[in-house]
């Protein structure tokens, strides 16, 4: 399960402020294509990173694929499923945090639970994926209360806990430090091979998307195409991947395709 | 300040400097004690009017009026303010005429008040009813408005029931918020008692006020401003202290 299919997606924005008076607006506002003719199969279990400029509507093809957000045309099948919502199937990691405030870790973690007839094993289980991320002895702690890291962490195991098909992770190492970064790549890897799950993950940093992906897709400006699809046949870990010639010309390549023309 | 017990002292500082300052003014303005009695003479008569038990009927009173109707705008306003922030046709339907009424002042009310309820109880808690309901569905509508709506998205993610997203987002993301509301709006409903027991009724503290006033007992009236003082600096400190529970304590700047 987490077999997605994407055939000839678009998705146009309205724009209702009218910039120039003289300027033609129809009375739906201006129109502003997004995303244009977007073709992608993506396999079950494979980590697929998106990278593109900022405002390129990586995000938005995000949303669309878990369910909060509508294409204009084209279609996405999961499991050969038209999308018809958001479902628990395909869970969404935001990029600010997204537990709920005024609930503990605890709580959080229980969510993707609540309806489980079985306390006893219900506890177990939220108590398991507590320990996986690292976060025990915070069960009782309210976010407000965590480090970046660990709100992402904690994140995580809410997301896990309910034993998605697919995780679909929007930026998920945006204002974290270096090193906490680092670790959580490293996390988010391990967590994919022994799991196995379909992963999409938008990113900007073209390091993680090396590091992490069994394939990169590359969009281009708005209106935003693909402009790169590639599988990374190349074995984890890849820390070393500057040592490795043809990751580093790959790694060249993607920078000089983003605006970057000698990578530093 | 870092010091616990200065932090504590502080307050005591400044109303000593304020009980200085008016005895002060007394002494020296050359007013006559019956235009501003002194902080002894008030003092004197405060003891009186406890003794003989008026202090405490009056507030009992104000207090009954104040709680009455300061409840009945909070369980009709907050899920009013809700239904306004969550449905757009109903904030298009209802919020002029909200927004048409909220700025008339509740004593504009109290002729027709005085004409349905009649004289007692019933007028004054219509009033500040009124006082508090319509700041109380604003400031809910608003925090209902304003919640991040990434919490909308996470509880469609996990399959949340209409009853769910009130129960378990809307609700409880809204409390800080409400919590502050409430705060205010105690104190608005307190100014309000005290008005409305000028005209309608024969007991409470502003009653107390308007009976020294015609009987010329300055110190009387004080104790009255005193008494007042004191409660809406308790009832402030009540509502403060909702604001500490934990799951609320996310979204509260304490002030």
């Amino acid at each position: 399960m987490g077999h997605i299919q994407i055939v000839g997606l678009n998705k146009e924005f309205i724009n209702r402020r009218k910039i120039k008076r003289e300027e033609e607006v129809s009375s739906f506002g201006q129109v502003v294509p997004v995303l244009e003719d977007i073709n992608i199969e993506i396999e079950e279990g494979e980590m697929v990173c998106f990278l593109g400029p900022s405002g390129c509507g990586k995000s938005t093809l995000m949303r669309i694929v878990a369910g909060f957000d509508r294409q204009s045309s084209g279609s996405v099948m999961i499991d050969d499923k038209e999308i018809t919502g958001p479902s628990s199937d395909n869970i969404f990691v935001f990029q600010h945090s997204g537990l709920l405030p005024w609930m503990t870790v605890w709580q959080n973690v229980e969510l993707g639970l609540r309806h489980m007839e079985n306390k006893d094993e219900q506890c177990e289980k939220i108590q398991e994926y507590i320990e996986m991320v690292e976060l025990e002895g915070f069960e009782d702690h309210y976010p407000h209360q965590l480090s970046g890291g660990m709100l992402r962490r904690a994140e995580l195991a809410r997301a896990l806990v309910v034993n998605p098909d697919i995780l679909i992770m929007d930026e998920p190492f945006s204002g974290l430090d270096f090193l906490t970064h680092m670790k959580l790549r490293e996390e988010v890897v391990n967590m994919h091979q022994f799991l196995g799950k379909t992963v999409l993950i938008v990113t900007h940093d073209i390091d993680d998307a090396l590091v992490m992906g069994d394939r990169i897709i590359v969009f281009s400006r708005r209106p935003s195409q693909i402009k790169m699809n590639r599988r990374l046949d190349f074995p984890h870990p890849r820390n070393f991947f500057k040592k490795n010639h043809e990751l580093a010309k790959l790694r060249d390549e993607l920078f000089f395709m983003l605006g970057v023309n000698y990578a530093v | 300040m870092n010091n616990s017990l200065a932090e504590k002292l502080a307050p005591f500082l400044s109303f000593t400097v304020l009980v200085i300052a008016w005895e002060l003014t007394v002494r020296f303005a050359g007013l006559n004690t019956n235009s501003l009695p002194g902080p002894s003479q008030v003092f004197f008569s405060m003891i009186e009017l406890i003794r003989n038990g008026a202090i405490f009927k009056h507030t009992v009173a104000s207090l009954f009026r104040v709680t009455a109707g300061f409840y009945l705008a909070a369980a009709l306003g907050i899920p009013f303010g809700i239904i306004l922030g969550r449905s757009e046709t109903f904030a298009l339907l209802f919020n002029p005429v909200i927004h048409f009424l909220r700025p008339i002042s509740p004593l504009a009310w109290i002729p027709l008040a005085m004409l349905w309820f009649g004289i007692g109880d019933q007028p004054a808690i219509f009033l500040i009813f009124l006082s508090s309901f319509f700041p109380i569905v604003v400031s809910t509508t608003v925090a209902v408005q304003s919640i991040n709506p990434t919490y909308f998205y996470v509880a469609a993610n996990f399959d949340f029931s209409r009853t769910e997203v009130i129960k378990k987002v809307v609700i409880p993301a809204i409390i800080p918020d409400i919590i502050t509301a409430l705060r205010l709006t105690v104190t608005i409903s307190w100014i309000v008692v005290v008005a409305a027991e000028m005209i309608a009724v024969q007991s409470g503290l502003g009653y107390l006020i308007l009976d020294a006033r015609n009987g010329l007992r300055m110190d009387y009236v004080l104790d009255g401003m005193i008494v007042i003082g004191l409660i809406g600096l308790l009832l402030d400190s009540i509502m403060r202290r909702l604001g500490r529970i934990d799951s609320a304590s996310w979204g509260i700047r304490q002030i």
